[in-house]
Parts: C-alpha cells; sequence; structure tokens
C-alpha cells in the first residue's frame, strides 16, 4: 500500500467527525451545575429538618446516589447522561453509575461471581488507585503536621 | 475445481449455488430500511431468552433454521458448516449447534467472518469435499457491549466515529446443484484477506481500522482476475461506516487514480451504511458486527440478485481484530477483509 501510517494519521484525523464540543460543553455545565445545586437543596432541606453539619454532609452525597441508582435500574440515568457527558459523569451520580450499571449487567453471570467480580469493573480503577494516593496523601499530612508542632 | 489466480485469488469453476439464505433482526434493524427483507424480527432484545448470550444464540438458531427451511433442507443434509460471531470462542455459533446436526468449522474474523464463512463454504463444495455447506454469523449490540464495552445503563457518550453493533443473523446454504427452482448465484471467486494495520488505535473508529484491508484485498482481487470496479454493479464492503468509507475512497485514490475511483464510488455499498437510516436512528458513523454484513447480503444483496436487479457483486467483508485486552496493552487494531464474488446467472 502506497499510503505510509503518518499520512494514514492525518487521513484519519480529517475523515473522522469531531464530537460536538460546543453543545457538550454547555450541557455538561447546566446539567452538572443542576446536580450540584440540587445537592445544595438537599442540605438546606436537611439542614431545616434539623440535621447537623456533619449529618448533611453524609445525607447529601447519599441521597444523590441512591437517586442515580433508582435512575439507572429505570433506564434512564444512561438517557440523560448521553446528552449531559461530564454533567453527569464527575459529580458522585458518575461513580454511583458506574457501580449499579454492571451490578444490573452482570445479574446474569450469578449473583457471587457475576456481580461479585465485575460489579467494581468501571470504578474499580477510581476505588484503588483513590484509595493508594489517600494513603500516600496521609502519611505526607500527618509528617508535615507533626513536623510544624 | 477451485484454481489459483494471481497472488491471492481462488476461482471457483464447479461453481457452488445458493440453495437458501435467511436473516433474522432486532427491533432497531426492524426499523431501518432493510426491514422488509428480514424473515423475522425480535421485537424483544431478549428474544424470550433470560440472559444476553441466549438471546443471540436464539437468533443464530432461527436464522439456521429459516435458511434451512428457504432451502427445503434438514440439518443433517449439510456436510459442513462454517460460522462465527463475536462472543468469546463463538458462543453463540457452536452453542446453536448444540441443537443441529452439522458437522462445525467454527471461524472467526469479526465482524468479516460472514465473508470468510461463505468463501470457505463455496471452497469446501468446490473442492469437491461437501456437496452442502452453510455460512453463518450473527452478533448483538447488547451481548457485544457487555463483552467489548460498558455495560448497557452505564451513562457515557458515543464519539461520531463510532458504530453501532447490529443484532442481526444471517445464513447461506450452498448446493454444487442448482435449484430449479430459483435464479442461480454463484459464488465465483474468493479472496482471503491479509492482515492490515497501519496503526489505528481507537476502537471507537473501527471503519478507519478496517480501511486499508478492504482497499488491500480490493486491489489484489481485481489485479488477480483482470477485473476493475466498473464491471460490478454493487461492490459492497461489510461495515466500514462513514468514516471507513471515505477513507476506503481515498485510499484506493492513491492506488488507483481518479477514473477507477469514481467507478468504484458509483459501485460502492456499505452494509454499515445500508442497515441504519443515519438520519433517523442513533448509530452513530453506522452499523457494524459480525451479523451487520450477514443481514444486509440476506436481506438486501441476494434478494436483488434473486429478482435480477444486481448480477454482479464483490462482497468484501471486513473485521477489526482486537481483542478485549489489546486496546489496555497499547496495540493498534489489525484489519482484515475477505472477497467474496457473486454472479447471478440470467
Amino acid at each position: 500500500m502506497s499510503v505510509s501510517r503518518e499520512e494514514y494519521d492525518q487521513m484519519t484525523k480529517k475523515a473522522t467527525p469531531p464530537s460536538r464540543f460546543g453543545r457538550n460543553l454547555v450541557m455538561s455545565f447546566v446539567v452538572g451545575g443542576g446536580i450540584c445545586a440540587l445537592g445544595e437543596g438537599f442540605w438546606r432541606l436537611y439542614a431545616r429538618l434539623g440535621f447537623s453539619k456533619e449529618m448533611c454532609q453524609s445525607l447529601v452525597p447519599v441521597t444523590l446516589v441512591v437517586l442515580t441508582a433508582i435512575l439507572t435500574v429505570f433506564g434512564v440515568f444512561d438517557r440523560i447522561a448521553k446528552v449531559a457527558g461530564a454533567g453527569t459523569g464527575v459529580p458522585i451520580t458518575g461513580f454511583a453509575n458506574a457501580v449499579v450499571a454492571p451490578a444490573i449487567e452482570f445479574q446474569s453471570d450469578g449473583k457471587i461471581m457475576g456481580v461479585g467480580q465485575n460489579i467494581f469493573r468501571l470504578a474499580g480503577p477510581v476505588l484503588a488507585w483513590g484509595s493508594g494516593v489517600c494513603a500516600v496523601y496521609g502519611v505526607i499530612y500527618y509528617v508535615i503536621t507533626t513536623m510544624k508542632k | 475445481m477451485a484454481t489459483r489466480r494471481g497472488a491471492s485469488t481462488i476461482a471457483l469453476t464447479a461453481g457452488s449455488t445458493i440453495a437458501g439464505f435467511a436473516c433474522v433482526g432486532g427491533k432497531l434493524e426492524g426499523e431501518g430500511p432493510l426491514r422488509s427483507g428480514f424473515c423475522q424480527i425480535f421485537p424483544d432484545a431478549r428474544a424470550g431468552q433470560e440472559r444476553w448470550e441466549q438471546a443471540e444464540i436464539e437468533m443464530h438458531k432461527s436464522a439456521l433454521r429459516l435458511a434451512l427451511r428457504d432451502a427445503g433442507r434438514a440439518a443433517r443434509d449439510v456436510d459442513l458448516f462454517f460460522g462465527g460471531d463475536l462472543l468469546n470462542q463463538c458462543m453463540a455459533t457452536s452453542f446453536s449447534l448444540r441443537d443441529m446436526d452439522m458437522p462445525l468449522a467454527g471461524l472467526y474474523g469479526a465482524c468479516s467472518t460472514f465473508a470468510l464463512a461463505l468463501g470457505m463454504a463455496a471452497l469446501a463444495i468446490d473442492g469437491g469435499g461437501a456437496r452442502r455447506t452453510m455460512a453463518a454469523a450473527s452478533s448483538h449490540f447488547c451481548s457485544a457491549e457487555k463483552q467489548f464495552r460498558f455495560p448497557l445503563e452505564f451513562g457515557g457518550q458515543i464519539p461520531p466515529s463510532a458504530q453501532r453493533t447490529a443484532t442481526a443473523a444471517g445464513a447461506v446454504l450452498l448446493d454444487a446443484a442448482p435449484a430449479a427452482a430459483r435464479r442461480p448465484i454463484r459464488v465465483s471467486a474468493v479472496t482471503v484477506g491479509r492482515v492490515r494495520d497501519l496503526g489505528v488505535t481507537d476502537a471507537n473508529n473501527m471503519g478507519a481500522a478496517m480501511a486499508p484491508a478492504a482497499c488491500d484485498t480490493l486491489c489484489r482481487f481485481w489485479a488477480d482476475t483482470g477485473t476493475e470496479p466498473a464491471d460490478f454493479d454493487w461492490i459492497l464492503t461489510g461495515d466500514l461506516g462513514q468514516v471507513g468509507s471515505r477513507l476506503l475512497r481515498e485510499l484506493l485514490q492513491a492506488e488507483l487514480g481518479p477514473e477507477k475511483t469514481a467507478a468504484f464510488a458509483d459501485a460502492h455499498r456499505d452494509g454499515g451504511l445500508l442497515l441504519y437510516d443515519l438520519d433517523r436512528q442513533e448509530v452513530a458513523a453506522g452499523g457494524s458486527g459480525t451479523g451487520c454484513s450477514a443481514a444486509v447480503l440476506c436481506a438486501k444483496v441476494l434478494p436483488e440478485m434473486e429478482a435480477g436487479r444486481l448480477r454482479r457483486v464483490l462482497f468484501v467483508g471486513t473485521g477489526a481484530l482486537l481483542s478485549v485486552v489489546s486496546p489496555l496493552q497499547g496495540e493498534s487494531i489489525p484489519g482484515v477483509a475477505h472477497a467474496v464474488e457473486l454472479q447471478a446467472e440470467s
């Protein structure tokens, strides 16, 4: 074939339509911001109901996670995410969806091995490296605060 | 008897004719432009089964039964069966044959499997090793997503270059002797493709990964047989989609020059673009999957040939030979394309 790899790479870049950057940017901003505003709304609601600040810090994410799980189970979440992109993916809703979706999918391969092995298929990298980095950060934080004393 | 032509092509002289064919599809495929060509549409993606894999097996079996019925044959009349699918270890194919009494030669060529199976099935008859053979392939959007991509309910965006795996299965029965009642469609030449890789790593751009293989196989076929694009009513690529089809024409331009490329563009159709209505259905750059070209051939091309509207068709199945682990290991995607020439007698 007379076309080199480099030439073909250029041809491919030219022939491949770009993602709708502008629309994706606006939609992720609107939906992502909307989810944060919803979280704020729940915070105020829980505060009004008399929960402490610490309790609200736990209750708000839990509410969003449960809502996402329900929307995922009913097949609504992926339709919103198709339009919202990073807007639903970046907040805690994205993480909740990434755990619930494989849990549904791998029911068919058995609850113990199917769901058990695959439930963290998507969230696994975030969990593993997130906790790993947290541990390192914790050590650094401990050393610095001890030295300051 | 099969004879070697040029560097890569096998010409079939004794001839094996198409004695029956059938295809089945899912809901989306049944709402597409080829709806009337499907023998059976499964509105339920699970096809009445509990699991996606079982659903694909059910569809695969239906295609086989319907093709056998179309040919007026039973499974035991088939001397050799060639087929494959996208699932690990070709699960849909081998599990379908639990209920059918045929000697199984399982094949894997990703989305090019159907062309490969059809070529092998024709060669087996032409070589005198079989009187009747079958070629089949299937894919299912949900079982393929589960294996290769993300769980169905995972929320994410697909880039415009991605292609949708077709939920479809197709099967063809070939016979050494032409049936009296139907216009004979003969498999007249086969070019088994060579692996071509121009370094595409994006699994969401498989059309781009497969186009170089399609270009290579087509040029070999034309050189070996002394034909050119203008000799064919249709040149059907399997599933290059929008991006791959465009790239194939650009690659051919460099190999053949503008005149022959224009003739190619006139005759060129792509299975991934025929199966769905890209303006109306959410399939990004078109359809793909092992079942895609199988369904397009059985729902559109073979009926048109039997009706006498298409006489000479060059069918080039295209496959992206990536595995589940190869993208994680930073490997580029090897492509392959197999050409099968079909001729309807007048």
